[in-house]
């Protein structure tokens, strides 16, 4: 009989800790990249880039797209390729390292193994990372795996996926706004001023529906709720109770200041152009 | 996608016909540009940072598809540093290539500190991809003012008059006034328009959080107005420093030529008496021209380019001073209505 001593199936148990951030960039290059590919692929692959942390958070900051073949039964990455773009990559910014790999498409495939196979070679756990294009269940899937060997003794026998939590919090696309990135085409970019109108009209808005609340819960229309009173008592009480003379002081000086350097703004620029004008008009006899 | 209907014209009139630019209105860039750029300006900072972009130049519209950084230079030989920058180029464009990047150079972009990017620099950068490219654009970028809720991102060219002149490489008072160029001629500003792909806008719809407030708005409504004021004054004093020796150049110039006349007249008058004394006498009468004389030789006039550049720098400080102050102002009127009540 070979098979002697652990004939034990080693099954992973428990959550794994890992926990996966996700940074915008890579969702929209993966996008891209599944855009621009080729007729006869279905699904685009690549290496994801990012930064392992010390508590086990794993940050994926940047992608790029691989060439592959795909067929029934085998699997071809262009390494080389890979290898180029890493380094390319590592000369602009050498804190990201490769961490795992991405694919289009639902679910986790059986080529998928063969392809963590080779990740597993650059990095020690490489994260995979689906993003569901055809958006089947309709709905955006986007997942993340990390997968652990499954042995039989010592002959590996397959490799077994486990979801990892994603966080999905794309705070660098909320800088930029989302109604910029929700549309096809945006005309103009909101100016300054623009951008502060709506800001105040949000603010406005979630005060009305503060008050309209505190007013229903007083009239006895909606049951009160501690959680929410206590969060509404705290976040009045965080507004700094000034004295109001000592307040009526802080705003006038400050709006003094700032009308000050509005004036000399100004100022400079009047004398900017009457300069320009003398410059080039004076005549030299 | 509107296209420019021209008449049909023989394969040999086409090739013959001089090839008329059409300036870019409109620069398009897709959301993925974007983030790319702020993401890497937004990691590199403090250090100012450029890259490379790369699009499609269709009729008026400039469309910008894909971006990538270019490695920060670190101190090393001159020649190591071209090579290699070129060499990346390369690499990073075939690279693009395999996976159905558009591989069309468009222009590059970069990051600024507070709005200071008019320099000489930016200007030959310009011309460089100028000679290569009919239609280039610089993309700006201020990670310190995007701080602030606002996207300060912005498309800019030279204007072509501008290049004109500079290929002259004169930059006089005579000349200025004849192609009436004002410092505001100098640069372009083109505006920019944000596309995405559908499945992108369709992806962000579904993962848009259900918050009221963004991160956005809580950058927006930051009443701290100090530190960016005080920089940027602080940068516009320089500025004024900087212009106020440009002033002095010119006046030092203009004193000099003034004295320099004076004494060409008087050696003239000086040659005059001498010739009427020799006519007297008549002897021969010297010329009354001495070019070899050193009080004749022309001074050259300083170049007028770096005043004009500084001279727009203040006006973007100003300009930018301007709108920061309406915002504050605005935000400690809705404080004090707060307080009121």
């Amino acid at each position: 009989m070979a098979t002697m001593g652990s004939t034990v199936l080693h099954l992973p148990s428990g959550p794994t800790g890992v926990v996966g951030k996700l940074h915008p960039t890579v969702l929209f290059n993966i996008c891209d990249s599944f855009i621009r590919r080729n007729d006869q692929q279905e699904r685009v692959i690549g290496t994801l880039l990012g930064s392992f942390s010390v508590d086990g958070t794993v940050e994926i900051r940047n992608s790029y797209a691989v060439p592959h073949n795909e067929s029934l039964d085998q699997v071809a990455v262009d390494i080389d390729y890979h290898r180029t773009m890493f380094e390319l990559h590592q000369r602009v910014n050498a804190k990201e390292v490769i961490i795992g790999w991405y694919s289009t498409g639902s679910g986790v495939s059986a080529s998928d193994a063969l392809i963590q196979d080779f990740y597993g070679r650059e990095v020690t756990n490489p994260i995979h990372l689906t993003v569901d294009t055809a958006f089947t269940d309709d709905q955006a899937n986007i997942k993340a795996y990390v997968s652990t060997p499954l042995t039989l003794g010592d002959r590996p026998l397959a490799a077994q996926f486990h979801e990892i939590q994603l966080d999905l919090r794309l705070v660098e696309a909320e800088r930029l706004g989302f109604d910029v990135l929700k549309k096809t085409v945006v005309d103009k970019l909101p100016s300054d001023l623009e951008g502060l109108e709506g800001t105040i009209e949000r603010l406005q808005d979630m005060i009305d529906t503060i008050s309209r609340y505190v007013d229903n819960v007083i009239e006895g229309q909606l049951p009160p709720d501690n959680a929410i009173g206590r969060y509404l008592a705290d976040t009045i009480a965080s507004v700094p109770r000034v004295n109001s003379d000592a307040f009526d002081k802080l705003f006038n000086d400050s709006v003094q200041d700032v009308l000050l350097v509005l004036y000399l703004a100004n100022l400079t620029r009047t004398q900017l152009t009457l300069a320009e004008k003398l410059n080039t008009a004076a005549q030299i006899v | 996608m509107t296209t420019t209907s021209t008449p049909m014209r023989s394969f040999a009139q086409a090739a013959s016909a001089e090839e008329i630019v059409v300036p870019s209105r409109v620069v398009q860039i897709d959301g993925l540009v974007a983030l790319k750029i702020i993401k890497h300006c937004k990691e590199c900072m403090p250090a100012l940072v450029t890259g490379q972009l790369l699009g499609l130049d269709i009729g008026s519209i400039l469309e910008v598809t894909n971006c990538f950084p270019f490695p920060s230079r670190g101190g090393e030989e001159e020649d190591e540093v071209e090579a290699d920058g070129a060499n990346y180029q390369l690499e990073m464009m075939r690279c693009l290539r395999e996976v159905n990047v558009d591989n069309n150079t468009v222009g590059w972009y970069q990051s600024t500190y507070m709005g200071s990017f008019q320099t000489v620099e930016l200007i030959e950068t310009f011309l460089n991809y100028q000679e290569n490219i009919k239609r280039c654009v610089c993309i700006i970028y201020d990670p310190l003012r995007s701080g602030q809720g606002v996207l300060a991102l912005k498309a800019l060219k030279l204007s072509d008059s501008f290049m004109e002149l500079y290929r002259t490489q004169v930059f006089i008072g005579e000349k200025l006034r004849e192609k009436n160029m004002t410092w505001k001629d100098i640069f372009e500003e083109i505006p920019v328009k944000i596309s995405n792909s559908v499945l992108v806008s369709a992806l962000m719809t579904e993962l848009e959080s259900d918050a009221p407030a963004s991160q956005c708005d809580f950058d927006r409504l930051v009443l701290s107005t100090n530190p960016f004021m005080e920089k940027n004054l602080e940068f516009l004093i320089e500025c004024m420093d900087d212009l106020s020796m440009e002033q002095q150049k010119f006046q030092y110039y203009y004193r000099n030529l003034s004295r320099q006349q004076v004494q060409q007249q008087s050696w003239l008058q000086k040659r005059r008496a001498e010739n009427a004394a020799r006519r007297l006498s008549g002897e021969e009468l010297l010329p009354e021209e001495d070019p070899s004389n050193p009080i004749f030789k022309t001074l050259p006039e300083p170049s007028r380019l770096d005043s004009y550049l500084i001279t727009n720098q203040i006006a973007n400080y100003c300009g930018q001073v301007n709108g920061f102050a309406g915002q504050s102002l605005s935000k400690m009127y809705l404080m004090d209505a707060f307080h009121q009540d």
